[in-house]
């Protein structure tokens, strides 16, 4: 039996490739040099590309739980769980780039500045997440809870994401005080192709973990069955 | 109309399938018994038919209602039975009866749970946690709350799991005794004598399917006990 | 109105077991002492330190007592099966969801009626305001609805009640946040309309999780 050719996968892989090039070219030669922090500022261009793939990986578990829900196709949860993975890989990314940014400028490896503090929230949401999966038994049950929790958490996150901007704006943080860059508009189109390269980025590697997931459920399907024929 | 009528259930969890096209019906006054090794599937079977499970296909109605539409209709007409008891221990067995009663919306509630109490010799112990009763007692005011809504339908699953011979007993009569006259009966055991004395007819289950289905009034045990033997071998 | 009796009686219930035990909401009372006694020799709460840190670590102990009684609340329901006793029973599922959620309320109030005055008493700080008493109501609303659904899915884990914390705990941060800085802002002498803008982050929470709550609940104990 022949693998058939992945021509969405092959097309994504390729357009992710070459967008993160673009993005780097961008960030080392098209942007300029920050005026107060110096070059370590580069980093911020993937440290908010990663938040935002973090962000948007969580809204569609949010929606592959609904789907769930409604349907009650494994599909929906094959998404949900590979979005969760792929989205934990970028968000952590953001709290180490955010962590890496912080120390150089600021002189201390965390701020609670508000992007990151709401990264570090999701972060542990996501954690949650996975081991609620790992401690339920029975495909069925795990889906379904898994689905009912990235809803709830979802509904959560806007507003977690204004308490910590209002808690910051009432008591900002001696060190940081805001954002303190100068923002370009050279910096702009960077950031934004930093975005789309990573949202590129994102689809690939959620393709190849539900293709790999299904494989896995084939897998399964295909021991059963020889586990019976052999009784 | 048949209490209880199946139709090409089937339940699978994930890949795994419990319970394939099982069909079979209970009518009015019937006593059946469905025997079967454990892991066959009759405990999913009895779930499904208690609305506590759906079925990932085929069709279910009790009391010609169909659970997926008429769920709380239906629910009114089942009472269950398990080897767990159901019962709240921090609560005394009157409390336990007069929460249910609501629960089912009885209108004579405090007067059924007076009655229900005398008749399964609970009266003196009324007002005492369920945690300081005997597994038999615990049993018996289970099998109150089972009937308390009068029920049409009695799914009893392995209700006589860690009862010792009295206790099982005293089970058998109280059933005899509080199940209405028209009420369908469902028993699942793995204990093969019990089981084909009381019924009227015997289903035997094995790895998700019936594969047998007989009167009881024509069965000599020890022949039974040899088909079901042979039925089940793996 | 059938309804309303169900979640009142399921409500009455929850009450009733534990008055004849008292050992959920004892436990409770115990470990929130307990919890502001850590408190305080971690953070040496003393003097104008104890008053800043007053609504935080007041929170900080509601929050995690608060576990404790929503995961003993969900427990007693898996004892002897009983949560199959209410499905059974023809109660919409969400009757089921607001009783308990109502029941865990409730434990929980009587736990905040003890810890206000004790830690105003500790901390010389005036958490009888009726401005404080008003968010602590609404935190509370919040935390024991997101809380009741949550834990009638962590008492179905391997891990059982040590997976509730984890699952309620990150949901909580806009709450805790929200009840801290209206808490300390009100105890420091602010009017309700200074804190307003936190009160309205409580009162869309409450909405939101409630709602979301009660329109998943059906999904978490169905099969």
């Amino acid at each position: 039996m022949g693998e058939k050719r992945d021509v969405l996968g092959l097309v994504l892989t390729l357009s992710s490739a070459v967008a993160l090039m673009v993005a780097l070219g961008m960030v080392f030669l098209y942007a300029p040099r920050e005026a107060t922090m110096g070059d370590v500022q580069r980093i911020f261009y993937f440290h908010v590309a990663s938040a935002w793939v973090g962000f948007f990986a969580f809204f569609v578990t949010f929606l592959a739980g609904i789907g769930y829900l409604a349907r009650g196709e494994r599909r929906w949860d094959i998404l949900a769980l590979s979005s969760v993975e792929i989205g934990l890989t970028f968000i952590a990314m953001t709290v180490v780039t955010g962590s890496l940014w912080a120390r150089p400028v600021w002189g201390t490896y965390w701020t609670w500045e508000p992007r990151l503090t709401i990264s570090a929230v999701q972060l542990l949401i996501y954690v949650a997440y996975g081991m609620l999966r790992a401690s339920v038994e029975g495909p069925e049950r795990k889906a379904r809870f898994a689905a009912v929790y990235g809803i709830v958490a979802f509904v959560t996150v806007p507003l977690s994401w204004f308490a910590i901007r209002w808690w910051r704006t009432i008591h900002p943080d001696v060190m940081t005080g805001g954002e303190g860059m100068a923002f370009t508009s050279r910096m702009g189109h960077t950031l934004l192709v930093s975005l789309v390269a990573f949202t590129l980025l994102y689809a690939t590697l959620l393709r190849q973990r539900i293709k790999l997931e299904r494989a896995a459920d084939v897998l399964t399907r295909l021991r059963l069955r020889a586990q019976s024929i052999a009784k | 109309m048949p209490m209880i009528e199946v139709r090409e259930l089937t339940k699978s969890f994930g890949p795994r399938v419990a319970l394939a096209n099982v069909s079979f019906l209970v009518e009015a006054g019937e006593f059946v018994t469905l025997v079967g090794p454990n892991g066959a599937g009759k405990t999913t079977l009895l779930r499904i038919l208690a609305t506590l499970t759906r079925p990932t296909s085929g069709d279910l109605l009790i009391a010609g209602l169909d659970p997926t539409k008429a769920g709380e209709a239906v629910r009114q007409r089942i009472g269950f039975l398990s080897h767990r008891t159901l019962l709240y221990e921090d609560l005394t067995a009157e409390q336990n009866l007069r929460f249910y009663a609501q629960m089912y919306d009885l209108a004579d509630g405090p007067a059924r749970v007076g009655e229900l109490l005398e008749r399964v010799g609970l009266v003196e112990r009324r007002h005492d946690l369920v945690r300081t009763f005997s597994r038999g007692m615990q049993q018996r005011l289970a099998v109150a709350r089972a009937v308390l809504p009068r029920p049409q339908v009695l799914l009893l699953d392995e209700p006589y799991t860690g009862l010792d011979v009295d206790a099982a007993q005293a089970l058998t009569d109280l059933l005899g005794e509080l199940v209405g006259a028209g009420c369908a009966t469902l028993l699942t055991t793995h204990d093969l004598e019990r089981g084909v004395a009381a019924a009227d007819r015997v289903l035997v289950l094995a790895r998700g399917r019936i594969v047998h289905d007989e009167p009881c009034r024509a069965i000599a045990l020890a022949t039974f006990s040899e088909t079901y033997r042979t039925l089940t071998a793996t | 109105m059938g309804f309303l009796i169900k979640v009142w009686a399921i409500v009455v219930k929850d009450v009733a077991a534990e008055l004849h035990t008292r050992e959920m909401v004892s436990a409770m009372l115990v470990f929130s002492v307990l919890s502001l006694l850590i408190f305080s020799f971690a953070l040496d709460l003393r003097g104008a330190v104890a008053q800043a840190a007053g609504p935080g670590v007041l929170w900080a102990t509601v929050a995690f007592a608060g576990t404790l009684g929503l995961s003993r609340s969900m427990a007693r329901e898996q004892q002897s099966g009983c949560i199959d006793g209410l499905l059974l029973a023809p109660v919409d599922r969400s009757a089921i969801f607001f009783g308990k959620a109502l029941g865990n309320l409730i434990f929980m109030a009587v736990l905040e009626i003890v810890l206000l005055p004790l830690f105003s008493a500790l901390f010389d700080v005036p958490f009888l305001l009726p401005g404080v008493l008003l968010v602590v109501a609404l935190g509370t609303l919040g935390y024991a609805a997101v809380g009741t659904l949550l834990a009638s899915i962590a008492v179905n884990t391997r891990a059982r009640e040590v997976m509730l914390p984890v699952l309620l705990l990150p949901l909580a941060v806009p709450l805790l946040i929200a009840a801290v800085q209206a808490t300390g802002g009100l105890v420091e002498g602010a009017s309700l309309g200074e804190v307003g803008g936190w009160l309205q982050l409580l009162v869309v929470y409450d909405l939101l999780v409630v709602a979301a709550s009660m329109l998943t609940y059906n999904y978490v104990v169905e099969e």
